[in-house]
């Protein structure tokens, strides 16, 4: 059977349409940091198949989901090319300020509120120095961090805080739904729905356009302080939301809690994609990036490896991560 | 006598576009060579390959002063006696003139410091060489534009080029600076230096070329002395229609009905830099093209982003006969104004985002039920505009920072159109754009006064003034010293107005 010129035409611009479609794939960042996190699965479960068993994925991801949870406000954060630094304080006293509501006889609704109040007090308080004062936000950031850090010292004197609490409460840091963790189940959904956010809505445009040129965003139509303002908050209210959730988990506020976690939660986002310059970023890659370092982190204690390299590993994969995505960006680009 | 560089076959491929095919081009000592074409049309992209910005797909050949040569990068092109002057301008602002002259191979003296004396002196000696005077210990950001050029074009000569690359180098002069920057280049191509030159102007392109070639869709097709060159061959060579038929008439649709008035508007601050804008009244009407000239730093774009609430100011603006109160763009906008920039790179567009998202920005609300974006009504709606504009993009998906500079300036003015505003500022509208394109923008702002929309032309360019305004303002020092309706307006009137 003899195929027309036109049919073959035909086949043909349907395969290198869909070639181009798999190309395009290639070009969506978080793949990058996708495949690593399966490269690196697939090394550890080459050394120990208990890695690969559902328990200790489960136990995995619990023990990344907070840091998780946090690159997702942080994330967007940086994609209007900020930074917020008091994402560990925002969460230590959240946790904190559950506790001694707890502690003072207050029912569990109004105690979780309190904690998430907490958030938005600081995202209010980073926002608007950020926007009406003109501080740039390193320095907004650093400062509320110090404040908070200090406050927590100043309730505690340095005691954890360990107030009774009904068992519904701690369903929501130690609980499951089926085999899931209650705290994994909490990221997926905020996984999607700011994923949506930033993807679909013309907010999340707005956040994407602040960050890659405020100037032309304003001048456009962009409300652009209100999009950082609304960004600090949710960053914040986020992070308190982890801080509950930790201290459900471990029914005791530490003064120490979540001290230096800003770090891993910067690192996620990055690792994910972000660019510390703005506009560029995503929420899947942002929580892929702590998946990854979560899963090295189990691979280091699986395969016996002395744990105080871990600090020294993660840092390594930070930067190999980091400088692979800029160096394929330039040789797509073309440009010495 | 060999030529200085030879091009043969050149090609560039970028993902999803093919920039320049199999391009031959031969540049001599001495000769100032124009190389026209319309946006897109792979004129930047061959420079870069010039300057090892870029390199070339495999399969071609360049030779200087007829030996085979790789350029390997920018650093090696200027040892190889090739500098370029930016579409962009490259030079740091808070450095003084000579700090910008000597940027990275300043002269060390023997403590092994800067050796101030000797940057200031050479600096001094090749600017008065080149008989202009700006004083060598002036920072930069204090220059005008057209200043700025004539440093880079110093530190090009104090690099002792052979070959100077001018990228729409008058661009963004005035005329008066232009000329200069004209009379410069001559007598640099009389001392032996050879020029390319990128220009869209015609004027300027029968003033100064010794030879013109024309690019087209990434290949050469047409190479020839100037004295063998008419407009009309350009033109068709460039964007494949008559000159002629290119600039319909023009009609006026000015209604009697005043849109927007300005009264007593002026500086906010005293003493702030810059102009002092002051004592700016004007009305414009629905359905009325009214030009704004004046030369550069008359204070013209002050006046707009004051109405457009982007500058602090005082006085009264009434929009619709109601006197309205714009202290940001949003309020702008929301009153029905759009404001197409000057400066696209930095005010106009986001250049990370895809030809879409800067589209779609100032009207997302308009494919969005409930905040949520409807992709394929934002696509097809910048489709439209994509081919109503002829905007050369590979898809509606290509980052702005890959097209070329007259499509991206394409993007802003669709941008602001696209949201049907009352009232439309455009700011230098075509700037970098080609002689075709241009004709096109003044078709669809003459379309957009047909419909009823008032729009507020800046330029620099007085025949685009006079040819589609129905009434031009003059500014100068931050004055209106003009009002001449269109009838009246002849270039030596209103150049009158500007400089009298
Ligand atoms: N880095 C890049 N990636 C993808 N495409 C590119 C890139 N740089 C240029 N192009 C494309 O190559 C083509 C030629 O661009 P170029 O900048 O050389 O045009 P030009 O002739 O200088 O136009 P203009 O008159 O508007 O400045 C355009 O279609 C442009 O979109
Ligand atoms: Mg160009």
């Amino acid at each position: 059977m003899a195929i027309s010129g036109e049919e073959v035409a035909r086949s043909e611009m349907r395969r290198i349409g869909i070639l181009r479609n798999l190309l395009q794939l290639r070009h969506i960042r978080e793949v990058n940091v996708l495949v690593a996190l399966l490269i690196m699965g697939a090394i550890i479960s080459a050394f120990t198949p208990y890695f690969l068993t559902v328990d200790n994925l489960m136990g995995v991801s619990r023990a990344f989901s907070l840091t998780a949870i946090m690159s997702i406000g942080m994330v967007m954060v940086i994609i209007t090319g900020g930074i917020d630094l008091s994402v560990g304080s925002a969460m230590g006293l959240a946790g904190l300020v559950t506790a001694l509501c707890f502690d003072a006889g207050y029912s569990q609704s109004i105690c979780v509120a309190a904690g998430i109040c907490v958030g938005l007090m600081f995202g209010l308080a980073n926002g608007l120095l950020i926007t009406v004062i003109g501080l740039p936000p390193f320095i907004a950031t650093l400062g509320t961090l110090s404040i908070g850090r200090g406050f927590m010292y100043m309730i505690t004197h340095g005691v954890p805080v360990t107030p009774k609490t009904p068992d519904s409460f701690s369903m929501l840091g130690q609980g499951y739904i089926g085999p899931v963790p209650v705290p994994v189940v909490i990221l997926l959904v905020l996984t999607v729905v700011f994923s949506l956010i930033m993807v679909r809505t013309r907010f999340g445009r707005h956040i994407y356009a602040t960050g890659g040129n405020e100037h032309a965003a304003r001048l456009s139509g962009v409300k652009t302080n209100r999009v950082k303002l609304a960004v600090y908050v949710l960053s914040s209210t986020i992070s308190s939301l982890a801080g509950v959730i930790a201290f459900s988990r471990y029914l005791s506020a530490e003064p120490a809690s979540g001290f230096g976690s800003e770090l891993d939660v910067i690192a996620a986002a990055a690792i994910g994609g972000a660019s510390l310059a703005g506009g560029i970023g995503s929420v899947t890659g942002a929580v892929i990036g702590a998946a990854l370092v979560g899963e090295i982190s189990n691979g280091i204690v699986l395969l016996n490896i002395n744990t105080y390299a871990q600090q020294a590993i993660t840092g390594g994969v930070i930067l190999i991560a980091v400088s692979l995505d800029v160096l394929r960006n330039r040789l797509k680009g073309g440009n010495v | 006598m060999t030529p200085f560089l030879e091009m043969h076959g050149i090609s560039k491929t970028f993902p999803g576009v093919k920039a320049l095919n199999r391009v031959d081009l031969t540049l001599r000592a001495g000769e100032v060579h124009v190389i026209a074409g319309e946006n897109g049309a792979g004129k930047s992209t061959l420079m870069k390959i010039m300057t090892g910005v870029l390199r070339a797909d495999p399969g071609g050949v360049i030779r200087i002063e007829g030996k085979d040569t790789v350029i390997k990068d920018p650093v090696h092109a200027r040892a190889l006696g090739i500098s370029i002057i930016y579409q962009e301008l490259a030079v740091v602002n808070n450095l003084t003139v000579a700090e910008n002259v000597f940027l990275a191979r300043e002269p060390i003296g023997p403590l092994g410091l800067l050796d101030k004396r000797r940057m200031a002196d050479e600096t001094r000696a090749v600017l008065s060489e080149l008989e202009v005077a700006i004083d060598p210990s002036a920072k930069v950001g204090q220059l005008s534009i057209g200043q700025r050029q004539l440093v880079e074009i110093a530190r090009a000569i104090s690099y002792r080029s052979k070959l100077i690359i001018m990228d729409e180098p008058t661009a963004s002069l005035s005329h008066h600076e232009a000329s200069t920057l004209i009379r410069m280049v001559r007598k640099l191509a009389s001392q032996g230096i050879g020029i390319v030159f990128i220009s869209h102007k015609l004027d300027e392109i029968f003033e100064i070329a010794d030879r013109v070639s024309v690019l087209r869709d990434g290949e050469t097709v047409d190479s020839r002395p100037i004295a063998e060159m008419t407009r009309d061959i350009l033109v068709r060579k460039m964007v494949d229609r008559d000159l002629s038929q290119l600039f319909g008439e023009h009609h006026s649709h000015a209604t009697d009905e005043v849109l927007l008035s300005v009264r007593a508007l002026g500086e906010k601050h005293h003493g702030q830099i810059g102009v002092k804008v002051s004592d700016v009244s004007f009305d414009l009407h629905r359905g009325e093209i009214l030009g704004f000239f004046g030369l550069v730093g008359a204070g013209r774009t002050e006046v707009m982003e004051m109405i457009f609430g982007s500058r602090p100011h005082v006085g009264e603006v009434h929009i619709g006969g109601q006197k309205v109160k714009i202290s940001n763009p949003s309020e702008a906008i929301a009153h029905g104004l759009g404001f197409v920039t000057e400066d696209r790179k930095e005010l106009g567009l986001v250049l990370g985002m895809s030809v879409r998202e800067n589209f779609s920005l100032t009207h997302l609300s308009d494919y969005c039920t409930l905040d949520v974006v409807s992709r394929p009504r934002e696509t097809a709606a910048c489709m439209e505009f994509v081919r109503s504009l002829g905007i050369k993009t590979p898809s509606t998906e290509q980052k702005v920072l890959n097209l070329s500079g007259g499509n991206q300036q394409k993007v802003v003015i669709a941008k602001w159109v696209a949201r049907r505003p009352r009232i439309l500022i455009v700011d230098e509208p075509t700037r970098g754009i080609d002689i075709g394109a241009k004709a096109e923008v003044h078709a669809l702002l003459n379309k957009l006064a047909e419909e009823g929309i008032s729009i507020i032309v800046v330029s620099s360019d007085l025949p685009e003034i006079l040819a589609i305004s129905d009434r031009v303002i003059v500014l100068k020092e931050g004055r209106i010293s003009g009002q001449i309706d269109r009838a009246d307006a002849t270039q030596e009137r209103v150049m009158l107005a500007a400089t009298g």
